[in-house]
């Protein structure tokens, strides 16, 4: 395979949060997998139409979902999504790919989600700051080690729709899932250290630009 | 790893490992502390003193709020002592809201923070805007769970607070003024210091950077970690005077990781399309379009009206500045 067969763009959704992390964490990935690609900050909806995979970084969901001219960017997501586009969603991230939110203290939240993971979210399911925590994980996906979960102020998944699989459990919570080209992680991969939940999501996006011929 | 971890104190107090069921959990260690900072980047901060100012805060799209007894505004005007807020408002701000809630304490005030730990706050303020409690020492902050933001003016303040374990840094500014210029001297400085650094750094000249070390009064490890980094060790806001979207735009052009506005939106006439503009602009700074989409917001004639930094009786960023 040539070098310009496997190029790969990476998008990082640029509103909020810790994007800059996992601008770092997929370039990790791509050096350690060593494949040319490039990372790039997508915020307008053209942006969107132009990469190969997309993350949807941790921070603040409403924060994420509010502003007019950020919403008008979510759409072209959900298009480009139900299309193939492979994506992951890392805590805020996974809320906004999300069919339905809940908070634990509040209640139903009005947000606007994009809406294509079938799971319903409990946002802040444990706790607040003082509660975050980090943990082992077992992820059959990604090979026996266990990948070190660091959980900021989480959300968790309270249901699954039937073509979701749960790819982490942590005690009786789901943490982690993944619907086709779909990926939703309650913790944050890209703080780990541990690239290999970007290094899938860099596989997944060189397949699917494969697919589409370009 | 892309959050630095440099200047954690072994064994802190803070940290505690626990068993749930059947997985081994480690709270308040400092990835979690500084992650929880990063996790609020690119975002504003807003100031409140009620619930209803958080609610708006909130379906503005602030990533945090800041509770407060009386804006920074209404403290310079009181005079007096300026104290933690009421416990009984920052519960009932926590039963409204999804984002995170923050609080200040008094600079060196160990108990307001550990009250403030205990009432389950987010995230710590330790912060001049308030009467200090200790003109000696601030707060060793390795001895909380919770992560503390401390105010710099100067790279030196902002390392020593970072080895006392706080996690964010913001610029001091001269809160409740509405002038932003303080704001915009402090981070200057921050930066250039941090360049005469990153020289020395990538020259190899030890023996220069260990003797700006001890001008900075900080050990050499996070100097060489921040000369490495070309950067503060953990984000750094904007606070102090930011009262338009311009301003917020402003600051983040110069490298600020996100944004704080105190009296600015609530002592304007024009909050809730104030508190959206300051978002709006704090998004897209670099996109001077949308910048001016967002000034478009709000009318000039209803920001607080503000005043000179030059002559004020007091001076909230000279407080702490010894320690």
């Amino acid at each position: 395979m040539s070098s310009k067969k496997k190029s790969v763009t990476i998008g990082v959704l640029g509103f909020q949060g810790d994007i800059e992390e996992n601008v770092a964490a997929t370039k990790q990935a791509l050096q350690e997998m060593q494949i040319e690609g490039n990372v790039e900050l997508v915020r307008y909806p053209e942006e969107v139409e132009k990469v190969d995979g997309l993350i949807l970084p941790g921070g603040e969901s409403t924060v994420q979902s509010t502003l007019a001219a950020i919403q008008r960017s979510l759409p072209v997501i959900k298009k480009r999504v139900s299309e193939g586009m492979p994506v992951m969603g890392t805590c805020a991230g996974m809320i906004l790919l999300s069919r339905r939110s809940f908070d634990r203290v509040i209640g139903d939240t009005k947000q606007k989600l994009i809406g294509n993971l079938d799971i319903v979210i409990e946002r802040n399911a444990f706790g607040r700051q003082g509660d975050s925590f980090e943990a082992d994980l077992a992820i059959g996906m990604l090979g026996k080690e266990a990948f070190k979960g660091v959980f900021i102020r989480a959300p968790a998944v309270s249901e699954v729709g039937k073509d979701v699989e749960v790819i982490a459990k942590l005690n009786n919570k789901v943490v982690a899932v993944r619907q086709k080209n779909i990926i939703g992680t309650a913790f944050h991969p890209e703080l780990s250290g541990d690239s290999r939940m970007h290094r899938h999501l860099v596989k997944m996006a060189i397949d699917f630009k494969h697919k589409n011929g370009s | 790893m892309t959050i630095s971890l440099v200047a954690t104190e072994p064994k802190s107090k803070g940290v505690k490992v626990e068993i749930v069921e059947n997985a081994r959990t480690v709270r308040g260690t400092t990835l979690l502390k500084r992650g929880f900072a990063h996790m609020c980047k690119h975002g504003v901060v807003m100031d409140v003193t009620n619930v209803e100012q958080a609610v708006i805060a909130e379906e503005a799209g602030a990533v945090a709020v800041m509770v407060l007894d009386k804006l920074p505004y209404d403290v310079r005007k009181a005079g007096g002592v300026a104290r933690t807020a009421s416990i009984k408002v920052i519960q009932e701000i926590m039963d409204a809201v999804t984002i995170p809630i923050m609080a200040k304490c008094r600079i060196g005030h160990t108990d307001e923070a550990k009250v403030l730990e205990v009432t389950g706050v987010d995230m710590i303020d330790e912060s001049e805007v308030l009467t200090p409690a200790d003109e000696e020492r601030h707060i060793w902050k390795w001895d909380f769970t919770t992560p503390f933001i401390n105010g710099g003016r100067n790279l030196g303040e902002a390392l020593r607070r970072i080895e006392e374990g706080c996690a964010m840094i913001r610029t001091k500014g001269e809160p409740g003024t509405g002038n932003v210029a303080e704001a915009v001297t402090h981070i200057r400085m921050v930066n250039n210091e941090i360049r005469k650094l990153r020289s020395l750094y990538q020259d190899s000249d030890r023996q220069e950077l260990m003797k700006a070390t001890r001008e900075l009064k900080v050990s050499y490890a996070i100097a060489e970690e921040t000369a490495r980094l070309g950067r503060l060790p953990v984000v750094n806001f904007a606070a102090g005077g930011i009262t338009t979207p311009a301003d917020a735009a402003l600051l983040m052009n110069l490298g600020c990781d996100g944004v704080f506005v105190g009296s600015g939106i609530f002592k304007s006439d024009d909050p809730a399309q104030r508190a959206r503009a300051v978002v709006l602009a704090t998004t897209f700074y670099d996109d001077a379009k949308i910048v001016m989409e967002a000034q478009k917001m709000v009318d000039e004639k209803k920001s607080l009206l503000g005043m000179d930094t030059k002559n004020l009786e007091l001076r909230m960023q000279e407080r702490g500045q010894h320690a």
